[in-house]
């Protein structure tokens, strides 16, 4: 179990990362939001698996599930949302000024500058 | 007088300039005040302090700062700290006033001033230090505003590459002093002086002596321009000149000899010290003096006649004998009062004839008898010549090059044939300056016809010459005193007794000076020879023009450097900062402790629900990668990732977790459909396949950093610090949802700052859309279509049936899943489906909500319940609870951290809605497909 999870976690890092390497706005954001799923679900993990915890203080509830990462994720996922829509804006304005959705305000060039082609 | 006094001597510069820069306003007089006043209330604070340490008392103060790391603000005033305050500070005067008259009328001189008493605290904390940490960071004080001084016409190109140049190698002889004097610190156990300087012996002989040594020098050698660093002085003429006369005579240069004096006890009478001292001290001297000759320019004359002679005070430092130190000290009072003043003289034929080209000036006796005058004697005295102070030093050298105890033999006379050689070149560049400067016949080349200067800008030349005759004259009772103090001081021991006079009878070192001066006449008479044999040969001046070459390869090698590193992209950047994350995280590992990847711990069995999950997971994931570049079905995929995502929450016993992620989903999915309205749908791929395997292997890499960092973590033991939330979650704050109560309760200023952030990441994005105008990509045009029908039917009466679940959401999240989170995304969701069912007219027109308030509000509320317990008393954030009633609804508990709820609840309904409707409003002023991208 331990094994496969972890694996999923990488995965969803290795796919995130890509995308964030990516030159293209969109790309980015994608590539973001699969991270955070990767990081959210690493920092619940800190509170261990269990499929079976009792998610809730109720009377006679044993072994409850850890509740501290779970709030910190629970922020997280709403703070990523925050963060997902700036970017989003922060895109669409960079687009409105440059002209490109390249992350770098404009695609490259293959020759070096000072080359002549 | 109090030893704190000592302090505000070192302030009385540093004062001034702050002073000096509000003056200036005032007008250049006033600024001209300041400064002098800076400059004598330092002399004043001085004065009482000079008869103790003239009967040998140090005086120090000490001032805890940095205690832990052996920094304190300690002082000390002994016999050499007491010559160069007054030598600072008395040159300093005459300087202020000569600089008066000497920069152009339209100078405000603020900022002149306010650099030159900025040099003269510098300077003045590197004679006073007692801590040596002290000593370096004033040392680079002064190497920063000579810097500043030496590019004051930061016009001329000239100018900033000299200062550039004294900057690098000042600058860098420093940062050799810094490591010096650390080593030093560490040998001998103190950074402070008085104890450093008591441990020779200690020094001496350890292993790191040399190393020390080596670096000490460099510091020394670089500031006091000794060959073959000697470049940027010359260079350094480009400065006004009275920051010539100031520095390069007087002041700054003296700092490399001054700190062989300060470390004399320590570091000489070694083997090595004199040849690494006695031998630079000996090149530099006799090198100096061959090339002023050549010199046309009369500052160049000089700067390399003060080169000749600050080797010649290395050298007799480097001699190794207590009567060359006291030579030595002689010679740096001497040097600094002529030098200084034939700097200044020089500054005024420049000024008065408009050049300072020594081919082109002639004749000025004629012109300026009396400037004249006192330019001979101090050109006299740099000769050597008797009853003038330098003659007396000079002798005093002669005297002890004879019979030193490193040379015998054969060799007994090789060191005085040197003075003797030495002393000739000096005799003949001095004649040339006088020669030719007042007494070769006019050349009528003169840009303007000269005078006689202003009585106050002379003055300066008037005094310094006064002294230069007085300690000629009377050297005992005029300089006595204070070189048998500072003598003592750079000796730490007895002085032996010496006699101070101009005459000692017939012997070897009076025939030595003769030698010297009539060779030096002839020498100059033949002078046209040697011009001609000069330019025939013209020596490189290696060592400048090895500066040079590396300065430019250093430059070159940035530029690649940067080049190779900045390609100005920000996937290079990242992939960069990956590639580091990667090797730092490899390398962490690899020196970490050997243990196995896998803990203790069982691995768990593995079930048929995960493996189904986690294959959802991988196809969205790397359909997602795969398919990124037609948008729309990555993001299709991606959203089957989150959904497992929330799924997996929800079977790992964390409800609260799968509904936010859940409804967060929704909105964000709606987002960037919103959004890609705006970006092309589908992407060319651009990235060479070389480019993709490079960010494939650094992206794999990172994911099996991540996924072995997370076995590691599941398969080792874990002790939860959540007992307490646990504990306290129902008796302590009311609710079963410990999640909740953390979120609201235990943990509510964190909730505080984050719903802050969440509403400014809000309003960036209100100020980055608003007003913006965007052309839609998709097809160009927006879809003729009606709004369905069946849906702004279906939607209109699930608003109150949504709002309702929500509120019931938002009541219960205390002790089941929900909270404010939750309920502002669902109440979030239901807005926006009325936007996406009925159009934003529809729904703009019926709502009429502004959103930046709801945030407003929020953020109100949260705040407001948390002042609100300061009213009880309690501290920010404290939440008190019971149980109410209310009809129909059912009892329930209440808790005042359901307030903050509240507010947490408005707040996200704020930030989503305010994010959806500003890109739903670029709809609505959207531009012509045809007038963008053709």
């Amino acid at each position: 179990m331990a094994l496969l999870v972890s694996a999923a976690i990488g995965l969803l890092t290795a796919c995130g990362l890509y995308l964030l390497l990516r030159p293209r706005v969109f790309s980015v954001i994608l590539g973001l939001t699969l991270l955070s799923y990767a990081v959210n679900a690493l920092i619940f993990l800190g509170g261990r698996l269990s499929a079976t915890a009792a998610p809730l203080a109720l009377p006679g509830a044993v072994g409850l599930a850890d509740p501290l990462p779970q709030a910190l994720v629970l922020t997280a996922i709403v703070i990523g949302f925050g963060m997902t829509a700036y970017l989003v804006a922060l895109a669409l304005r960079a687009k409105g000024e440059t002209g490109t959705d390249h992350v770098d305000g404009a695609p490259p060039t293959d020759t070096p500058p000072g080359r002549a082609e | 007088m109090s030893p704190h006094a000592l302090a505000a001597l070192l302030l009385a510069p540093f004062l001034g300039v702050p002073l000096v820069l509000l003056l200036q306003a005032r007008g250049r007089r006033w600024a001209a005040w300041g400064a002098a006043g800076a400059m004598a209330a330092g002399l004043a604070i001085l004065a009482p302090f000079v008869s103790a340490v003239l009967h040998g008392g140090t005086v120090v103060m000490r001032w805890p700062w940095l205690p832990e790391w052996g920094m304190d603000v300690a002082l000390r005033l002994d016999g050499l700290g007491l010559l160069f305050a007054g030598l600072i500070l008395g040159i300093g005067l005459l300087i202020v006033l000569y600089a008066a008259y000497y920069l152009p009328m339209n100078d405000r001189l603020g900022r002149f001033y306010a650099m030159l008493l900025a040099f003269a605290g510098g300077m003045l904390g590197v004679a006073l230090a007692e801590n040596m940490l002290l000593l370096v960071v004033f040392w680079e004080i002064t190497s920063l505003s000579s810097f500043l001084l030496i590019a004051y016409w930061s016009d001329s190109r000239e100018a900033r590459v000299a200062a550039r140049m004294a900057l690098a190698v000042t600058g860098g002889g420093g940062l050799a002093l810094l490591a010096g004097v650390l080593l030093l610190a560490h040998v001998a156990g103190s950074f402070e002086l008085s104890e450093v300087l008591a441990r020779g012996d200690l020094v001496r002989d350890h292993a790191l002596y040399p190393v020390i040594l080596v670096l000490v020098l460099l510091g020394a050698f670089t500031k006091s321009a000794q060959f073959p660093f000697h470049f940027w002085l010359p260079n350094a003429m480009a400065a006004p000149t009275p920051v010539s006369a100031y520095l390069h005579s007087a002041t700054m240069v003296k700092a490399g000899v001054f700190l062989l004096a300060r470390f004399y006890p320590v570091l000489a009478e070694t083997d090595l010290w004199l040849v690494l001292v006695g031998g630079t001290g000996a090149v530099t001297f006799v090198y100096g003096a061959y090339v002023a000759l050549l010199k046309n320019d009369l500052k160049g004359l000089l700067a390399y006649s003060t080169i000749s002679h600050l080797g010649l005070i290395t050298l007799l430092l480097g001699l190794n004998t207590p009567m060359a130190a006291v030579a030595a000290v002689f010679h740096i009072i001497n040097h600094a009062i002529f030098k200084a003043s034939l700097f200044i003289a020089a500054g005024i034929i420049d000024h008065e004839c408009g050049t300072r080209d020594m081919r082109r000036l002639g004749g000025l006796f004629r012109f300026m008898p009396w400037t004249a005058t006192l330019a001979i004697v101090a050109a006299g005295s740099m000769a050597g010549v008797p009853l003038l102070n330098g003659f007396l030093s000079k002798e005093m050298f002669f005297v002890e090059t004879i019979n030193h105890p490193a040379f015998f033999g054969a060799m007994g006379y090789a060191l005085p044939a040197f003075a003797t050689l030495a002393g000739m070149l000096s005799v003949a560049y001095s004649a040339r300056f006088v020669h030719e400067v007042f007494f070769s016949a006019a050349t009528a080349d003169m840009p303007r016809t000269p005078h006689e200067p202003p009585r106050w800008m002379r003055l300066p030349v008037d005094v310094l010459v006064a002294l230069v005759l007085l300690v000629g004259l009377l050297p005992q009772w005029t300089v006595g005193p204070i070189l048998t103090a500072a003598s003592a001081a750079v000796l730490q021991a007895d002085v032996p007794p010496f006699k101070l006079a101009i005459w000692h009878g017939f012997n070897m070192p009076l025939a030595m000076s003769a030698a010297a001066l009539v060779g030096g006449l002839l020498y100059y008479r033949r002078r046209h020879a040697l011009f001609a044999l000069h330019a025939r040969f013209l020596p490189r001046l290696a060592s400048q023009v090895a500066f040079e070459r590396a300065y430019r390869i250093a430059e070159f090698a940035a530029m690649r450097l940067m080049a190779l590193a900045d390609r100005r992209s920000l996937p290079t950047y990242l992939a960069l900062f990956l590639g580091f994350t990667v090797v730092l995280g490899a390398w962490a590992w690899h020196s970490a402790t050997p243990s196995s990847l896998a803990g203790p711990l069982p691995w768990g069995e593995t079930d048929p629900v995960t493996w189904v999950g986690v294959a959802l997971l991988a196809i969205g994931a790397l359909g997602t990668v795969l398919l990124h570049r037609q948008r729309l079905i990555a993001l299709v995929f991606m959203s089957v990732a989150g959904l497992v995502v929330s799924l997996a929450f929800l079977r790992f016993a964390a409800p609260d977790l799968a509904l936010t992620q859940l409804s967060v989903e929704v909105v964000t999915i709606v987002l960037l459909l919103m959004a890609l309205r705006y970006l092309p749908q589908e992407a060319v791929a651009e990235s060479s396949p070389a480019l993709r395997w490079r960010d494939a292997a650094l992206a794999g890499l990172g994911g099996l950093g991540v996924a072995a960092l997370c076995f590691a973590m599941l398969t080792r033991p874990f002790d939860t610090i959540s007992g307490y939330h646990i504990a306290q979650s129902v008796p302590g704050g009311g609710g079963a949802n410990v999640v909740n109560v953390i979120l609201v309760d235990f943990r509510g200023f964190d909730t505080l700052g984050e719903i802050a952030v969440l509403a400014m990441a809000a309003l960036g994005l209100h100020a980055l859309l608003d007003g913006l105008r965007l052309v839609p990509q998709a097809g160009g045009t927006r879809t003729q279509d009606r709004y369905p029908v069946m849906l702004a039917m279906l939607m209109r009466p699930l608003l109150p049936l949504a709002i309702a679940v929500s509120v019931h959401i938002f009541l219960r999240g205390h002790n089941l899943p929900g909270g404010g989170f939750i309920a502002g995304l669902v109440i979030a969701i239901a807005l926006m489906l009325q936007y996406v069912a009925g159009g934003i007219d529809f729904a703009q027109a019926r709502l009429r909500l502004d959103y930046v308030r709801v945030l407003g509000l929020g953020l109100a509320i949260a705040m407001a319940t948390g002042l609100a317990s300061w009213l009880f008393g309690r501290p920010f954030l404290t939440s008190a609870h019971g149980y109410v009633s209310p009809p129909i609804v059912g009892s329930f508990e209440i808790a005042s951290a359901m307030a903050f709820d509240l507010g947490v609840c408005l707040v996200v309904i704020g930030a989503v809605m305010l994010a959806l409707t500003e890109l739903g409003l670029l709809g609505c002023r959207e531009q012509a497909p045809a007038q963008g991208e053709g």
